[in-house]
């Protein structure tokens, strides 16, 4: 008997092989895998870099997401411990491997907590630093795997993302190519997310409300220097 | 020389509503065109087409086709109308070019009313009075297939007298539909009863669209729920003519 | 919850919809919810309709090639550690999913919203089986509580109020305090919240649909708002992704071309929340992330709309915006379209998947306004598409033989000028007549489905071209 693989796709074949020739369609295919094009990029995002860091706050903003700027890393934990007690919440979070975080001084910005290593739903409070961001949208772009891992993007409360202000670009386009450079062309990490806003949810009566399965806040920290 | 225009009536004018036809017959020879009615026309085909018979479908295209041919331009005081005619005349013949060919050069120089007076003979202004507050209904194949929208409201705005009041939605589908009204008419009239509270709501006194199935649709409605409302072809407004009793209303 | 196919008997099931004053009230959220945040999401960007082009271009060049993109993708899969299984229907779509929650002895499973699951009815097979699915998307959770399927396709419980979700809540939820207030949707979903994450945290495995597949890279791709989808796949032991093959798109570049107007469609976001692109299991050193990874590809019945005149459908990407705007929607919501596929898509795609014989009613019930077509980020022309079932209706005489004879004895006339004229200018002066004295005719023989709600405006007197024809003459005469 035929497996239904064969059989679906001997189906398909006999509409867009009917040509005769293939060729041309196998190198349209490889040509469209191996170079990618990138269509229409909105002009509202091809701004200079400063510019560009705006209007990613200003779109960030737009979809509740909170912004903070701090002018290098080593004043990172600060923001962190401030924003945690501005807001009455516990100072202990979650936080992958990722060297640009641990390395930093916790314990002298008050008594920070940190717990190391992807979340088991029993933490409030995650920590992770983003991949980049795309001004376009105010959308973070995330990677899976020990550094940071996916859990603490999706099971804690609030989620503060540290965001360096040189990785902020214009187009979800201008990642994919600096994805590519990291994992190399056709690779992908297990898991990228992109993030725009805190979780919410539309499903009763079309009322849009914060903080569904997913964080119910989310602040981003851009590190400018 | 002035331009020869063949009137394609629509059935629904025919039979139900001639003063529209008058009156489209008024402004395109105020407009200076030669106007002709062909006698040996009859509908554009829209029930069967809609309904899935295209084999007279194409019938009847081809005689409309035959029969409007010679002229310069064919108008029809109906967007439906005219989309059937240029949007979708050409597609019944993809399997025969002469039809085809034939079919598209109809299409090219078939206009409805308004939007022909607008922007082919570039009518600005229009020699009519009337002391309404009006509101005017979008038609769905005039306004989806054909982009007819500022062009009523700009030849409006010259009426003397005439002020518009916009309902909300007008862009919505009145819940006519061809054969929709009768086959669904529980759904019909679910949709016409929203169309006509904001018509209502808009406060006018005078209800105007450009196609006549739409109009008879809301002005069933309207009457039906007991309402004032004045209910008429954007074409009589336009060509000055709204003596008569208006659709669905009696002579005084 | 048995999944019971009534799209047949859609007639009966608008006139309930239509006498249900719950049903109605919800359904003017839809109105509210939607089109107006579409319309301001559109307009901020100026390439939109650039966007569209490309989009549609995308999926077309992707469907000419879906055989090469297919295998291309499945390649990828498989190097990235997933497996991938060919379904040709729904059957065996079920059974191999069963076998793989029987392989790692699941006992729950999660799934986030997917609507191939509702084609496939795979609930009511998991629990046949003594399997429980647990759906997550908040939507989802309140119409699995309430035994229902949804009725819309990005927004499954629009059809309910918030004062029935309480009920349900309350109903379902004993082990919290009676006391509790839930007036307030805040309250609401802040139960779903807690309930439901238990769950996601216990669950053996996890099932989501897809928007996308890329062949580039061997990724699905969900888009959410809530998350649920996200904690639905990374928790369990197993994912399993479950999509139908025309959810492939060539590359990362196609996708971000398409989820451009994606969300912009749908709910007027310019983008979801969560766009989430997974490749395969848990990797050397991932922290999280399931261990296995299945994508069960499913046919149904599309490779049949190749090279058809519904080709085009596949292209759709289930934003809802067609039924946000489809006034007959509006009117009746999505139960009554009696499968998986409400509005003007489900009115294309019904029939193909299930056959015009039962799906036929769902392309007539159509005013054929053009509203969805316009609205379609992917330019999918639904009406055409509509008629087009309308005429395969027609010539297999599956429309009832009244109508049928009416429209032959129209055509018969409307093709005959001479006799058609001959005729009208006697019918129509009676009709004039019988309605005279109002302008207009209260009822009529033949006529019931106009009369029983709207008058019929009378004839003004004789026809147009009997009048103009009369005119001419007298010019003759006087010349």
């Amino acid at each position: 008997m035929m497996s239904s693989r064969d059989a679906i796709l001997g189906k398909i074949r006999s509409v867009t092989a009917a040509g005769g020739d293939d060729s041309k369609r196998h190198e349209a295919v490889e040509d469209r895998l191996l170079n990618h094009p990138s269509g229409t990029i909105p002009a509202r995002a091809q701004l200079k870099p400063k510019a560009q860091i705006e209007l990613f706050c200003q779109q960030a903003e737009a979809v509740q997401t909170s912004v903070g700027h701090v002018k290098s890393y080593a004043s990172v934990p600060k923001a962190v411990a401030d924003y945690l007690r501005e807001h009455n919440l516990p100072a202990e979070f979650r936080m992958g491997m990722d060297e640009r975080l641990n390395d930093l001084s916790w314990d002298k910005a008050g008594a920070l907590e940190v717990k190391s290593g992807p979340s088991d739903g029993n933490d409030l409070i995650g920590v992770s630093h983003a991949f980049g961001g795309i001004a376009e949208t105010g959308t973070l772009l995330m990677l899976s795997g020990e550094d940071n891992p996916t859990t603490v993007n999706f099971l804690p409360e609030t989620h503060i993302v540290v965001l360096k202000a040189g990785d902020i670009v214009g187009d979800y386009e201008a990642l994919w190519s600096e994805v590519r450079t990291k994992f190399g062309a056709g690779e992908m990490p297990r898991t990228v997310n992109w993030v725009t806003g805190p979780s919410r949810s539309g499903d009763i009566q079309q009322t849009m409300l914060l903080g569904a399965h997913g964080p119910r806040s989310l602040h981003i920290i851009v590190v400018d220097g | 020389m002035a331009h020869k225009v063949a009137l394609f009536v629509t059935c629904l004018v025919d039979l139900f509503r001639p003063t529209v036809g008058f009156a489209t017959i008024k402004l395109l020879e105020d407009a200076g065109c030669d106007v002709v009615v062909p006698p040996a026309q009859t509908c554009c085909g829209q029930p069967a087409y809609n309904s899935g018979d295209r084999e007279d479908t194409i019938a009847i295209a081809q005689q409309l086709i035959k029969t409007f041919e010679p002229y310069d331009y064919v108008v029809a005081p109906s967007g439906s109308c005219a989309a059937m005619i240029k949007k979708h005349y050409p597609g019944l013949f993809t399997d025969d070019e002469a039809w085809q060919a034939r079919a598209q050069a109809l299409s090219d120089k078939t206009f409805e009313l308004v939007s022909f007076l607008s922007d082919v003979l570039k009518v600005e202004n229009i020699d009519a009075k009337l002391d309404k507050n009006v509101t005017y209904h979008d038609s769905c194949s005039g306004l989806r297939e054909l982009g007819i929208s500022a062009q009523p409201r700009k030849l409006l705005a010259s009426v003397e007298g005439l002020s518009l009041s916009e309902m909300k939605d007008s862009d919505v589908c009145c819940g006519f539909g061809g054969t929709f009204c009768v086959k669904y008419s529980d759904i019909s009239n679910a949709i016409v009863s929203k169309k006509t509270d904001n018509i209502a709501n808009s406060g006018a006194d005078m209800l105007l669209a450009g196609d006549l199935g739409c109009l008879m649709n809301m002005a069933g409605k309207l009457k039906r729920q007991g309402s004032n409302i004045e209910v008429r072809h954007v074409a009589e407004v336009l060509a000055d003519m709204t003596d008569g009793p208006a659709i669905a209303e009696a002579k005084k | 919850m048995t999944q019971i196919i009534t799209t047949s008997n859609f007639k009966s099931n608008a006139r309930t919809a239509l006498d249900d004053k719950n049903l109605q009230k919800a359904l003017t959220h839809v109105e509210r919810g939607f089109i107006g945040k579409r319309r301001s999401a559109m307009d901020a960007l100026p390439e939109f309709d650039q966007l569209r082009d490309n989009a549609r271009d995308i999926k077309n060049h992707t469907l000419e090639n879906l055989d090469l993109y297919l295998e291309a993708y499945e390649e990828k899969v498989t190097k990235s550690g997933g497996k991938v299984h060919w379904a040709a229907d729904a059957e065996e779509a079920r059974n191999q999913i069963l076998k793989i929650c029987r392989d790692v002895g699941a006992k729950t499973v999660t799934k986030g919203k997917s609507m191939i699951a509702e084609e496939i009815g795979i609930n009511d097979f998991l629990e046949e089986n003594k399997i429980e699915p647990i759906e997550t998307d908040l939507g989802e959770y309140i119409i699995q509580l309430r035994g229902e399927t949804p009725s819309h396709i990005i927004a499954p419980a629009v059809h309910v109020l918030k004062e029935q979700v309480e009920e349900d809540f309350r109903r379902v939820h004993t082990h919290l305090p009676e006391a509790r207030n839930l007036e307030e949707p805040e309250s609401l979903l802040d139960e779903a919240r807690k309930v439901l994450r238990e769950k996601f945290l216990n669950a053996d495995v996890g099932i989501t649909g897809a928007n996308f597949l890329i062949a580039e890279t061997g990724t699905s791709v969900i888009v959410t708002n809530e998350g649920n989808g996200d904690l639905t796949q990374i928790l369990p032991k197993v994912h399993i992704v479950l999509a139908s093959i025309e959810k492939i798109t060539p590359t990362l570049e196609d996708v971000s071309q398409i989820l451009r107007v994606l969300a912009r469609s749908a709910t007027g976001q310019d983008m979801s929340v969560y766009t989430t692109f997974s490749t395969g299991p848990r990797r050397e050193g991932d922290p999280d992330g399931p261990e296995e990874y299945h994508v069960i590809l499913l046919d149904n019945g599309r490779s049949n709309m190749i090279g058809s005149e519904f080709q085009d459908m596949l292209r759709c990407i289930r934003c809802g915006s067609c039924m946000n705007h489809c006034p007959v929607y509006h009117a009746v919501g999505g139960h009554a379209y009696g499968w998986v596929y409400p509005g003007p898509m489900g009115a294309v795609l019904t029939p193909s998947l299930m056959g015009i014989k039962d799906g036929g009613q769902l392309p007539n019930a159509s005013t054929f306004c053009g509203r969805c077509e316009a609205v379609c980020p992917m330019r999918i022309p639904l009406p055409k598409m509509m008629r087009s079932w309308r005429e395969r209706e027609f010539e297999k005489h599956l429309n009832p033989s009244l109508q049928r004879w009416g429209l032959k004895a129209w055509a018969y006339f409307a093709k005959r000028p001479k006799l058609y004229h001959l005729a009208m200018s006697f019918a129509i002066p009676v009709l004039s007549k019988i309605g005279w004295k109002k302008g207009r005719i209260k009822s009529l023989p033949f006529a019931g489905g106009w009369t029983k709600y709207r008058d019929l405006p009378a004839p003004e007197s004789r026809t147009f071209q009997q009048q103009w024809a009369q005119r001419e003459a007298l010019k003759q005469e006087a010349k």
